[in-house]
């Protein structure tokens, strides 16, 4: 099985020269040096590259948005500011491979012609940050970045952001703000970034995962990246699971891997002693999966079928001796807290339905805070928010309200939570 | 006042973007790691060098959850609150920190040695529990192992 996003990271990670040596920065040369800029982003549309942030928007299709003829600087930023809460995978790849990811940016960068470039990286991925660092100093001494890369006439600057917290810094126009110096709040589309991004010139934001791909769709072409692929999505995907399973981590499988194929084989099960009862599948904003789901195919497509979203696609387990409600708690607790401020639904309603959550828990829940909480979910839903943010915060909770009703109804009935003695 | 060295840093980062006011978040960074902390003259003196008001770089400061406002102790203790932590063992390990430490969270040890703060996701699910202390990650933690861990640091 090929694993061409992971077959070469190492601890520490290679050098450029190592990097090269196994054919890295060849998408590069092939790129600058044989194609047209419109040919990189066709190519990657007809891979159907999906992002690999979460909402799985077609790459090429973005770029393809960016005004090409307009005069004056274009930026692209690499979002590296993995935060939503169970996901692990991109810190895999700037770790053991910076050197792919900064030729995924040469490349897609290339393709929009920007001409500067960032990696927007959380505060706390230190060893990240220094690898990150280096392979940047090492590919403007190779001459992959600076003035005439390849002694053409494309330049290309690029520059580390290290964040200081926030997880809104994820969405890509409070990412914007804050690369710009000011707080993190989301801005209002249209205008869309490829337009009007950072600094008011058209901006294309992509995830590590799927910058890190550019280079592999350069090489080998969109016919093999759908080969790769069990579905219609292309690629292979990194998958993660975490929880109480014999075996947490990390995987590049064919996009479309079952759930059953990644709890029961990948992550080896469920501990001893402990019972499946859902998934939370892409991350913390994404509606859980229960037991009838677990022959779902881990794609955009399949996933969405099934009631949910494929996400970043890193997996968190709930079992038979974590409380549902505490769960859902946790989550909401979490989204409350970073909830920018900026719009009135989900500034306030989010620490209601945290607060109502926290009352079940006590032991100090009525009966008509389920359709509170439901109501909330439609409320702060699509829409209805200045952002994704709380319609994301919804998600866990109106599927939790679905599954687990059981649960929370006896919170109400026995005045406790059941899960704590 | 801003020393020598952190004006001359603000200043390289001020050449770096378009309008002076970009370089707010990083003349932040720059103030604490040289204090540990950004206090209200910190926050004037940013300000006056970046052409803005204070309280637009107050706004700025105090939205950022890493960019301490209060005075903090040489180190900061980041535990990770979030889900797959909370089920692998998170309220245990927090339970046992306090204890340790004597002190709730956003608070400061009575010596100045340890500052305790809940923490978003790490990004390290598939070794949780995990926290940070100062650039270290701790993974794999058990409530047993904090002691050697805090004995690290002095």
């Amino acid at each position: 099985m090929e694993r061409p996003l992971t077959q070469h990271i190492t601890f520490p990670p290679l050098g450029l020269r190592q990097y090269e040596a196994v054919g890295g920065y060849q998408a590069a040369r092939k790129a600058i040096r044989h194609m047209e800029p419109k040919d990189v982003t066709a190519l990657v549309k007809e891979a159907n590259m999906r992002g690999r942030g979460g909402a799985g928007f077609s790459t090429g299709m973005k770029w393809s948005f960016v005004p090409m003829d307009m005069p004056g600087p274009k930026y692209l930023i690499c979002n590296a500011d993995e935060m939503e809460p169970g996901t692990f995978k991109d810190r895999w790849l700037l770790e053991g491979n910076p050197h792919q990811l900064i030729e995924g940016m040469i490349v897609s960068a290339y393709a929009i012609q920007a001409t500067e470039s960032f990696v927007f990286l959380r505060w706390a991925y230190k060893t990240a940050a220094e690898e990150i660092r280096k392979a940047i100093a090492e590919a403007y001494d190779a001459g992959y970045l600076g003035k005439n890369i390849l002694g053409t006439d494309y330049s290309l600057e690029m520059h580390l952001h290290t964040g200081v917290g926030r997880y809104m810094c994820g969405e890509e126009t409070a990412l914007l703000n804050s690369l710009e110096g000011k707080r993190a709040t989301p801005r209002a589309k249209p205008p869309f970034p490829h337009v009007s991004g950072l600094f008011g010139r058209p901006t294309i934001v992509n995830n590590v995962e799927t910058l890190s791909y550019i280079p592999h769709i350069v090489n080998h072409g969109a016919a093999w990246f759908q080969s790769l692929s069990r579905t219609a999505d292309g690629g292979t995907k990194i998958y993660g699971v975490s929880g109480r399973v014999n075996k947490p981590g990390a995987w590049e499988l064919p996009m479309g891997v079952t759930m059953r194929e990644l709890i029961e084989e990948h992550a080896g099960g469920m501990q001893n002693g402990y019972r499946f009862r859902g998934v939370l599948p892409g991350g913390a904003s994404t509606d859980f999966l229960v037991e009838e789901h677990m022959d779902v195919k881990m794609d955009f497509t399949g996933v969405a079928a099934a009631g949910s979203r494929l996400g970043t696609g890193t997996m968190v387990v709930l079992d038979d001796h974590t409380c549902p409600v505490g769960f859902v708690h946790n989550l909401e607790r979490f989204f409350a807290q970073e909830s920018c401020g900026f719009c009135t639904p989900c500034r306030e309603g989010l620490p209601w339905t945290e607060k109502l959550l926290w009352a079940l828990e006590l032991g100090e829940g009525k009966e008509e805070d389920l359709a509170v909480l439901a109501a909330h979910a439609t409320l702060l839903g699509p829409g209805n928010t200045f952002c994704a943010l709380a319609p994301g915060a919804m998600e866990p909770l109106q599927s939790a309200l679905k599954y687990f009703r059981d649960d929370f109804e006896q919170h109400i009935r026995q005045k406790k939570c059941p899960y704590h003695s | 006042m801003l020393t020598t060295s952190e004006k001359e840093q603000i200043e390289k980062e001020i050449r770096q973007v378009p309008v002076k006011k970009a370089a707010c978040i990083e003349a932040l960074k720059i103030v604490q790691e040289h204090r540990r902390w950004v206090s209200d003259e910190g926050i004037r003196d940013v300000a006056d060098i970046l052409e803005m008001s204070p309280e637009e770089v107050d706004s700025v400061a105090t939205f950022y959850n890493l960019i301490f406002r209060q005075p903090v102790g040489r180190h900061i203790i980041l535990l990770c609150d979030s889900i797959s932590c909370y089920v692998m063992g998170y309220p245990a390990l927090h339970r046992q920190l306090v204890q340790l430490l004597g002190i709730q969270y956003g608070q400061t040890t009575p010596d100045g040695r340890f500052t305790l703060l809940p923490n978003p996701c790490l990004g390290t699910c598939d070794h949780a529990p995990a926290l940070m202390v100062d650039h270290d990650l701790y993974r794999d933690l058990a409530p047993a192992e904090l002691e050697s861990v805090l004995a690290k640091y002095t």
